[in-house]
């Protein structure tokens, strides 16, 4: 029993490992490539600890896993979302068939400030004064 | 089919295949940015290879190996980042 258990954990880990793979491998851009390969690696390498935390009898194996993987969920999200942000910063080219870009105009690229939406209306209308001044 | 079979014949040669996908991916990669997440990818596969390894020859010290690439994951992409922000306003 607790074999089967290991061995169905352990599978479905390793196969959405082998599809951030393929996806890593396969997307378009950077944003689509970050956006795939996060989450399945993170749930892979997760099921795969679940299986060692099933299979070792022993409590101090257990805690070592769920440290583990609570480290994992817990800093994935913030490397990506760091990652990200850069590269949106240094313009990392998009795919042609992207239809919404939501940042587009919010972000205040030298002092790297997000702007809200008055802020970023108010900078647009001074840019338009701006060009019929000059 | 032991347990200890199915790992080493199923299991690892599906990570092992992953491996190789995202090295491809790290090798080519275009901008920077690619390799940095390839190479976090990488270390994360790592982890689980080391954890289905560990369960194969019933070694569970290995485990502690696992924490630390996990940390090293994360201290890697987040430095990378913070000097690919740098670089960007020296230019």
């Amino acid at each position: 029993m607790t074999d089967i258990t290991i061995m169905v954990l352990s599978t479905i880990g390793a196969l959405s490992i082998l599809f951030a793979a393929i996806g890593i491998l396969r997307m378009p851009d950077f944003y689509l490539r970050l956006s795939v390969t996060v989450k399945a690696a993170t749930l892979g390498s997760g099921l795969l600890l679940l299986s060692a935390a099933v299979f070792f009898p022993e409590a101090y194996v257990t805690t070592k896993v769920f440290a583990i993987i609570f480290f994992l969920v817990l800093t994935a999200p913030v490397a990506a979302h760091m990652i990200g942000r850069v590269a949106y910063l240094i313009n990392a080219r998009r795919w042609d068939g992207t239809v919404l870009d939501e940042l587009e105009g919010m972000y205040d690229k030298e002092n790297k400030v997000l702007l809200s939406d008055a802020e970023a209306a108010k900078t647009r209308e001074d840019k338009a004064a701006d060009d019929q001044a000059g | 089919m032991s347990l200890s079979n199915y790992i080493d014949y199923v299991i690892l040669p599906i990570l092992a295949v992953s491996l190789l996908l995202v090295f491809i991916r790290l090798f080519k990669g275009p901008t920077t940015v690619d390799r940095v997440i390839a190479l976090d990818l990488l270390i994360t596969i790592g982890v689980g290879v080391i954890t289905v390894y560990s369960i194969s020859t019933r070694k569970p010290i290995l485990m502690d190996t696992g924490m630390i690439l996990a940390l090293i994951a994360f201290l890697g992409t987040i430095a990378f980042s913070y000097y690919l922000e740098r670089r960007r306003k020296n230019d």
